[in-house]
Formats: structure tokens, sequence, C-alpha cells
């Protein structure tokens, strides 16, 4: 099942996702929406997790910090995390409710998440919110925290703080909350910061401010980010590395120069030929590529993306799986560009 | 909060002038008017007295239209008081209900505390641990609650009280304590007696709570703030209630409002079976034998006491959530 | 080179498990309804309840006034279908006898099974006569003894000797029936109330919105006690019937109202509707083929829930007193006769065979009305 590791040439990455499945085993059958996905994130870097909506980036990010909801659960893989005293912990190996995955939770990967309105508590004052959470990780007196909270506060941007200590998440707009939702998850000066599609709830300036926001904070607290989105425009902005993924596995990744300039995965070509390429960001969702995303409860065989592939080769792609391989700048999973292989 | 306030106290104004119409056309149902049945009273007791009898029929605009009488009862209650007379029992209203009423309320009330803690955990239990045994268990004593009668339950349980451990049923104390002061003993012995009519009357709410804790509390359990607070790395026992708990909870007290009039109506029911000295035996009574002035004031007190309940629990919910009370 | 969807499913099923087939509504709703085992089971338990208040003449061996002072209190004799003797073990339907036993000092009767005596039990006996349905005259009964004379009481008999069995089985026609005419008589107002308030809105939507609040925020029972103790004891016991049925579902109405404004109102912004009409179907395919169904099963749903709480109040109005009169014979009358301590330590029996017919009934609707509920939403999960 896990692929022989490479030996390590360059430094231990941040974190390290190899062959990770994460399954859901509902009444009508398993749902793998995460099925095989192989990612490196390195110190201080952005890394963009692509695909259309559907394709399991969500449940893979879940799955890092084990909060996957029942029926899903983690069938495979290793997450290998760094830690700031140089020792490494798998992640997909800890039971989800023991106390060291909760101290990792919060304080050495935080997590943000797609819908700013329903993501706070909604009967909870936000500066409360925060507070808990510094005072889950961090040795402080309450008072010392909630000095913390506010100069947070203040950092995302939210105008006149010390009131909005006190406010309740439906007093403030969507833009406000996901900035207290930033500063929720940076007040512990997390290592990793995952965030799930962090602006699609947002207008289009609100997106970019809080984009930007998150560049600028990336680059104060010397934090990995792994930015999940399906906006190409925002791969363009903020990332250096990008995965691409299509029904549970990553298809194709590289940095980001050399994915845009030299796409190699039929997928990865698609998605980039739909964006008209004038334009930096672009507003809305992906422009569809052709064909549909298959049931999740019926996956192809062979390559998952084989039934809207257009360079589909019957006898090879209906048959064999791809696997990620190193190929020129960056690693793609596609037989195009990869040795089939002989037999079975 | 004060215009909350003040919005809910507009609106008891027509519930309680629908509860006044109700219970006046209850106590003008049965054929003929009250004073006949008293003339027909005095005159099998040999008592004449005409005088009296106009006074009466004065005071109360008999044989003029409905809504004089109306009024005219209704001025009675607010201005003076007066609740009319029992014609059974030829003493005013007010000597025989009070204290009654009291009761039926004191019980209501602890019901209702009995409901909460019981429910409250079960449901939480039931809801976390979907589809495990105890939640099984749980749903099904919960069926059950709702498809035993009150008064069958009650029968039950005093059957199975006397049968099996010799306890005196019936009432609120042992039959030697009826007409003594309030003492320690006397104290220690309702209290033996009072958890029956408590646990009867409140076993359908609680049933009733717990499915609506459960679906309630599964409807929030898998929310995005719930993913936000375990991804902060709180245990799950503490994000549990500090979260999605106290979100389920506002569903949960509103729920006083409909609970408080099931609950009145169970006691008064159970009160029957159990002869317990509240409102429902002597309401039965009085209902049978047609003492309407005694039966109406019986359900206007008890229904303007559960209208005054359900604003309490209403205020309340605005208490604990913000979003109720800046609206 | 393009694929039509048609081609990319049909190279998807060439070599993978078949698509799940699209289902029309109602299918949906019985497909996820068949999944609730305990709901399927209560299906046939209210099923058969109601048959036997269907036949319930046919299926009781005795009139529920056939009195016998011989026979007061008399403890339940058990059903034996056979026989051991010295010539082996036989098919023989049976009841063992009763023998009276004379209490001097308590100056009592009571009654003991006597194991000596059996008594034959037959099946299509002969016995009164009934007419079957209301329309075809009848005396065959489903069981009963071979002699008439001989007593037979399965569940015990009351204060008169009269046959709990026979008495049960007439009171499920009745309580069962009220839960049935209550519920469509709070059909008829909630779907009225809730439909006028749904479709005009304004002022008219708040007038019966704050009525129907004022009728859930009234204690109920000390209410219909009020209307129920008017009914004059000498009215007819149709009339007495029809009344109590009508105060029952007083309540009924309200969450039924609440539910038809509700939907009607939600509905017309649903995803599955917009959906449909963008498939290019006219408003009527739209209403009958979306709407109906998502609407009325719901309503289904609420109608079985709203039955039991019907067969509750009924029952708890005739154990005051003040409900249905004594030759009329329901639950809720029987049970009358257990109302005090004693009596049910004299005789259990009054309180348990009733009691539990009660019980399983409105257990089989709950679970029943709550298994349509969660099927009546077929695109929920
Ligand atoms: N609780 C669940 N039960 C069953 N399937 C699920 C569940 N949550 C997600 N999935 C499935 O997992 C797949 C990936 O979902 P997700 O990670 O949310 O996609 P996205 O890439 O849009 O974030 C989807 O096909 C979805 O159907
Ligand atoms: S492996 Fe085949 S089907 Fe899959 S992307 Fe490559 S060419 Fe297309
Ligand atoms: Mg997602």
């Amino acid at each position: 099942m896990t692929q022989p590791t490479p030996i390590p040439t360059e430094p231990a990455p941040l974190l390290r996702i190899a062959g990770l499945k994460t399954h859901f085993f509902t009444d009508d059958g398993v749902v793998k929406a995460v099925d095989g996905v192989d990612l490196t994130v390195e110190p201080g870097k952005t890394l963009c997790v692509l695909g259309e909506s559907g394709c399991g980036k969500s449940i893979m990010a879940r799955s890092i910090l084990r909060i996957v909801d029942r029926p899903g659960r983690i069938v495979g893989g290793s997450i290998t995390y760094r830690a700031a005293d140089g020792r490494s912990v798998d992640l997909a190996a800890m039971s989800p409710t023991s106390a060291a995955i909760r101290q990792i939770r919060g304080s050495d990967i935080a997590m943000i998440f797609q819908e700013p309105m329903t993501s706070l508590g909604p009967i909870q004052k936000i500066g409360k919110q925060i507070v808990e959470t510094i005072l889950l990780h961090r040795r402080m007196s309450k008072a010392e925290a909630k000095e913390t909270a506010i100069e947070m506060l203040n950092r995302v941007g939210i105008p006149r703080p010390r009131e909005r200590f006190e406010a309740y998440p439906f007093e403030l707009s969507g833009g406000m909350r996901q900035r207290a939702m930033i500063a929720m998850a940076l007040c512990c000066q997390p290592r990793l910061l995952i965030a799930d599609e962090p602006t699609t709830a947002l207008d289009v300036t609100t997106q970019a401010q809080i984009l930007d926001l998150i560049a600028d904070l990336k680059e104060e607290f010397g934090m990995a980010v792994m930015l999940i989105t399906h906006d190409l425009g925002v791969v363009a902005e903020v990332a250096e590395d990008v995965a691409v993924m299509y029904l549970g596995k990553v298809v194709e990744k590289g940095d980001v120069y050399s994915i845009f300039e030299e796409p190699k995965h039929p997928y990865t070509r698609a998605l980039l030929e739909s964006v008209p390429r004038l334009g930096v960001r672009h507003a809305g969702r992906l422009p569809a590529i052709e064909g549909m995303v298959p049931h999740p409860l019926v996956r192809p065989t062979g390559c998952p993306f084989r039934t809207r592939c257009r360079a589909f080769m019957p006898g090879i792609c209906d048959v064999h799986q791809p696997e990620l391989q190193r190929q020129g700048r960056t690693d793609v999973a596609c037989f195009l560009h990869n040795p089939v292989p002989a037999h079975g | 909060m004060r215009g909350f306030l003040l919005r809910r106290l507009l609106y008891m104004i027509p519930t309680l002038f629908l509860v006044s119409i109700t219970t006046f056309i209850i106590i003008q149902l049965p054929p003929g008017d009250y004073l006949d049945a008293l003339a027909a009273d005095m005159g099998e007791a040999g008592v004449e007295n005409t005088a009296v009898m106009e006074a009466l029929r004065q005071q109360y605009g008999l044989g003029q239209p409905m809504y004089v009488q109306y009024f005219k009862w209704m001025k009675g209650i607010l201005l003076e008081g007066n609740f009319g007379i029992s014609f059974e029992k030829n003493v005013p209203v007010n000597d025989l209900i009070w204290d009654r009423l009291a009761w039926t309320f004191g019980i209501s009330i602890l019901t209702l505390m009995f409901i909460w803690f019981t429910a409250l955990p079960i449901g939480i239990y039931s809801a976390v641990r979907k589809y495990s045994v105890g939640d099984y268990v749980a749903t099904f004593f919960g069926f059950l609650g709702l498809a035993i009668p009150n008064f069958l339950l009650a029968l039950v349980m005093m059957y199975v009280a006397f049968k099996y451990f010799g306890q005196s049923v019936g009432g609120l104390v042992s039959p030697e304590y009826l007409n003594q002061p309030w003492s320690w003993a006397k104290f220690v012995d309702l209290l033996q007696h009072i958890w029956m009519p408590i646990f009867v009357v409140g076993t359908s709410g609680a049933a009733a709570l717990i499915r609506i804790m459960r679906a309630n509390l599964l409807d929030e359990l898998y929310r995005p703030y719930v993913v936000t607070a375990r991804a902060k790395g709180m245990s799950e026992f503490q994000l549990l209630l500090r979260y999605p708990v106290r979100v389920a909870l506002n569903p949960f007290i509103s729920t006083i409002g409909w609970i408080l009039p099931t609950l009145v109506s169970g006691e008064i029911i159970v009160a029957v079976v159990m002869n317990l000295p509240t409102t429902g035996p002597l309401l039965l009574r009085a209902l049978l034998v047609q003492d309407m002035y005694l039966a109406g004031s019986m359900i206007l007190i008890v229904s303007v006491l559960t209208v005054i309940g359900t604003l309490i629990s209403d205020l309340l919910l605005a208490w604990v959530d913000p979003r109720i009370r800046y609206q | 080179m393009t694929m039509t969807q048609t081609e990319l499913a049909n190279a998807a099923e060439s070599n993978i498990d078949p698509t799940p087939i699209v289902l029309g509504p109602w299918a949906l709703v019985w497909r996820k309804f068949r999944r609730h085992r305990l709901a399927m089971v209560s299906a046939v338990v209210v099923i058969f309840i109601y048959l036997v208040a269907i036949f319930a003449e046919f299926l009781a061996p005795f009139p529920t006034d056939q009195t016998s002072v011989r026979h007061t209190f008399a403890p339940p004799q058990p059903l034996a279908l056979f026989v051991t003797d010295a010539d082996g073990t036989r098919f023989r339907p049976h009841v063992k006898g009763l023998k009276m036993e004379i209490d001097r000092e308590a100056m009592r009767r009571s009654f003991a099974v006597d194991a000596e005596r059996i008594i034959p039990v037959g099946f299509f006996v002969k016995g009164y006569e009934y007419k079957l349905l209301g329309l075809i005259p009848a005396n065959r009964h489903f069981f009963g003894p071979l002699d008439p004379r001989d007593p037979m009481y399965l569940w015990g008999a009351d204060r008169l000797g009269r046959d709990m069995f026979s008495r049960i089985v007439m009171g499920t026609r009745v309580s069962m029936s009220i839960g049935l005419v209550g519920v469509a008589v709070s059909l008829v107002i909630g779907v009225a109330m809730g439909g006028l308030s749904g479709y005009y809105g304004g002022w008219v939507d708040t007038l019966i919105q704050r009525f129907i609040e004022f009728i859930r925020s009234v204690p109920t029972i000390p209410l219909w006690m009020g209307l129920a103790a008017a009914i004059p004891l000498d009215w007819p016991p149709l009339r007495t019937y029809f009344v109590v049925t009508v105060i029952v579902s007083m309540i009924g109405w309200t969450s039924l109202a609440r539910e038809v404004r509700g939907k009607f109102l939600s509905l017309r912004g649903e995803d599955f509707i917009t959906a449909a009409r963008l498939d290019g179907l006219t408003d009527r395919e739209v209403i009958l083929k979306h709407m109906v169904p998502s609407f009325s099963s719901h309503i289904i749903a609420s109608l079985t829930l709203a039955v039991p709480l019907m067969i509750l109040a009924e029952t708890s109005l005739s154990f005051l007193g003040i409900g249905l009169q004594p030759p009329l014979v329901s639950w809720g009358t029987l049970l009358k006769e257990a109302q005090n301590i004693r009596s049910i330590i004299e005789a259990p029996w009054l309180l348990i065979a009733p009691g539990s017919v009660i019980v399983v009934a409105v257990l089989a609707l709950n679970f029943l009305g709550d298994g349509l509920r969660d099927a009546a939403d077929p695109y929920s999960n």
C-alpha cells in the first residue's frame, strides 16, 4: 500500500502526507473522499491545493487535524509532522481524541474555514472564543489573554478591537468574521495555517483584503500556509507550490511557475485553459470543464480522470492507475508522461 | 430587552382576553343559569330568600345580554378579585381554590425541574452516542413515556407501590398527618409521597424533551462552529458543553412555554387518580355537579397562570440567547 | 473529441457498479420507510388493530353487555391448544374452568382457575347475532366456547361479570375510530386555516397564528373538561361520541395548520422545485409530481402522529367520566372501572388488559408516524 518513501534530499518538510486515504463508510457504500494523497508542505511556504469542488480537498485538510466527522475514517497512509523541537510525529496514527493531537490543533496547526457566517459559535462573544483558544495552549492569566486577543483583533484589521471583543458574531459582517476567525487561528502563533477556501463566501473586494492579510501574516509569523481553493486567480497570486487534486488524489504537483508554464496533466491543462489568461484573479468559480465529476460512489477504474480526459487511451487508462511520478519539474500522475506498467 | 419585554406583554393581552371569553362560554354552557340551580337548591332546603336572589341576579347581570354578563363577571374579578360563589358548597370561590392552586403549580414547577434534570443529560447522551445501545434504550423509554397516558401510569405506580412496597397511596401525606400542623416529620412524609405524582406527570414531558434535545443537538453537532472549536484543540466534552449544547439549549428553554400547559393538565388528571389536594379533584367535582363559577374560576386562573409562565420562559430565553434579545 | 453525457455514462457503466437509479418521490419515500424496521412492524400492528376494529363483533365471543352475576371479577382463563391425558397429546383448544371459593372471613366470593375442568373452545362457533360490517347479518364468531353457556374469560371479567376481552375488542372500534374521525376533523380545520394563513398572509395570517398560539398556551385538560362536562348525560351515545371527537380534535389541528402553512411558504423556493421547473415541467406537473408528494407525505406523517394524541385524549376524558358514557364501550370507559386502587388490587386485569392495549396501539402509531416523518423528506438524507 505505502510506497517506498524516497530518501529526503532537502531539509525535512514541515508536513509530509503520503498515501493518505480517508473513506466515508455510508449506508450506500464507501465514499473514497481522499484516496491516496501525496503532498508536502515546506516550512514558511504557501502551498495551494487546487481542484473542483467535491474532489476531497476539505476532507484531506481535515484529515491532517483529525477532525473528519463520522462515518469518515483514515484508512491508510501517513501524515508526518515535524514539530518545533525537530521530532516527527505521524498524525494519521494518533487517536482523534487524544491529548497529543489536541495539543497540535490550534497551537501548531491552525485552521480557518469557508463559512465565516457559521464557523464561529453563534451565541458566544468573539472575544471569549479567542481567549478560550489562548488559554488552551498558552500559559497566561485571563487578563493577559484578553490583551493578547485584542492585540490580535487589531492586527487582523478589525477597527475598534476593544469594543469588538465584546461583540457577538451576528453583529459582524462576513469579512469581519473571517478576520476574527483568522485572529483566533493565529492567536497561538501556529507553524502551519490551513485555510480551506477562506474567501469563497466573501465578495470580491473583501476576498482580496483577506488574501493580502493572510499573506502579510504569513511573512510576519514565518508560518507555512496550506491554502485550499478552486480559484486559479488566488493560486496565481499567493502560491509558491501547487497541488492539483482530482477525485481524492493529487494528480499533479510542483512549484507554481512550472505548473502554470508547463502543465502536464490533462486535468491541470483543462483547468488552466478554462481561465482567460489575462485576468489575474477570476471572480467566480472555475468555469466548467467538459463532463461531470463522477458520482462519489461510482469511481472509474484506472485513471480517475479518464471519463473526462481528451487523451484517454483505451486499454491503458481504464486498466492501470497512474502513480504520481517526477517528470521534469513537476510530479504528475498520467500515462501520457509516465511509463505504463507491464501487466496487472 | 425592554422593547422585547413590552412587546411580549402586549401580546399577552389578546391571549388573556380569549382565555376569559372561553372560560365564560364554558360557564354558560350548561343549560339554565346559575341562579335557577341555586333557587332549586334553596327551595329544596326550604329557604326562601328572594332578596338575596335579586341581589345576586343584579351582581351577575343574569337575564341581561351576554356581553353585559361577561362584563360584570370580569369586573368582579378584576376590580374586587371576586370569583363568585360555589353554589354546591355555598362559599365564595376564593375560599376554596387558592390552596389547591398553589399545590398544583408547586407540583408542576417541581415536575419541570425533574424533567430538566433528567432530559438534559439523557438527551445529550442520546445525541452524542447516536445509535448506541444507550441511545436505543433512551429512545425506547422515551416512546413508552409518551405512549402511557398519565392516569394509567399513576394507576400502575399506585398498584405497584401498594402491592409490592405496602406504601399508603393517594394524597400528599399519610393519613395520620392530614390535619397536623407542619413539622419535620410531616415534611419528610410529604417528600415520600410527592415524588410519585412528580414522576408520573413528568415522564411524558421528559420523554418529549429528550427527543427534542436529541434532535436539536444532532442539528448542532455537525455545524461548522463545532469543527472550529475542535480545530482549536478543545476536548470533546468541553466543546460539547460550551458550544452545541449551549445553542441546543435555546429551543429547549422555549419548550417550557408549551410544556407548562401540559404539566398543569397532567397534574390535574393525576391528582384525580391519586386524590391529591390540588385543583384536579375539585375541578372535576365542580364540573360533574356543574358548579360552574367554581369550575370556571379554576380554569381561568390555571390558564392565566400558565400564560404568565410561558411569558417567563420567553423572557428567560431572551436572557440566554443574545440573538433574540437584539432583534 | 467531445464526449456527450450519455457516452460518459456508458463508458463509466461498462466496468463500474451500476449508477443509482433515479426514483420518483413516492418510491423514494417508500424506499426510506422500508428501512425503518420498527416502523414497518408498527405498520403491521396498526393494520391489525384496525382490522380488529372493523371485525370487532366477529372477533368478540360475547356481547359487551352480557352480564353474569355468577362470574363477577372472574380472573383470566388462559387459552391452551393441546390437551395431554392418558391417550397422549391432542390438538384440542380449551380454557380451564373456574371454581368459586367463598372466603367466609372476608365475606367474599372469589374465583380461581379450576385445572380439573376443561371448557372446549371451537372456531367459527355460533353465538349472538350481529351485522358484519354493519350490513351482513351473521351469528358466527371467530372463536368461543362450544357450549355458549360456559364461561370463557380470556382477559377476566369485570364487576358485572362481563367479558373483558369482548369489551376491549369492541372498545377498539370506538377508541381507534375516534382517533381517525378526530384526525379527519383536524385535517379539515387545519388545512383550511393553514391554507388561509399561507394564501392570504398579512393580517389574516397574523390573526390565525395568534389564535393558534392562544390554543397552545392554555392547558388543554381543564378546557376539555369544561367543554366535555357540558355534554348532557342524556344525549344519545352517537351524538356524545361525535361531540367528544370534536372536542378532542380541538388541539390537533393547530400543528397541522402550521405545517400546511409552513410547507406552502417554503416549498415554492425549494431547490428541487426550481430544478423541476428548469427541467421543463409545467406548473401542473411540478405541483402534482413534486409538491404534492413531499407535501402530502408530511401531512400523512403529522396525521399519523396526531391519532395517538386523540386516542389518549379520549381515553383520559372517558376515564374521568366526562367523555364517552357507559353504553358506549371505549378503552377509556373500560379503564374507568379500574379507577380506584381497591378494584385494581382485587382485579388487576381491569387495569392491565385495556392499559396494555392502549400502550401498544399508541406506541405502534407513534413509531409508524415517526418512520413516515423520516421518510417524508425524500430529498434529505
Ligand atoms: N460526511 C460525509 N459522508 C459521506 N461523504 C462525504 C462526507 N463528507 C464529504 N464527503 C464526500 O467526500 C468528497 C470530498 O468532499 P470535500 O473534501 O468536501 O470536497 P472539496 O474538494 O469540495 O472540499 C465528496 O465527494 C463528498 O461527497
Ligand atoms: S492517465 Fe489517461 S485518462 Fe488519465 S489523465 Fe492521463 S491520459 Fe487522461
Ligand atoms: Mg471544501
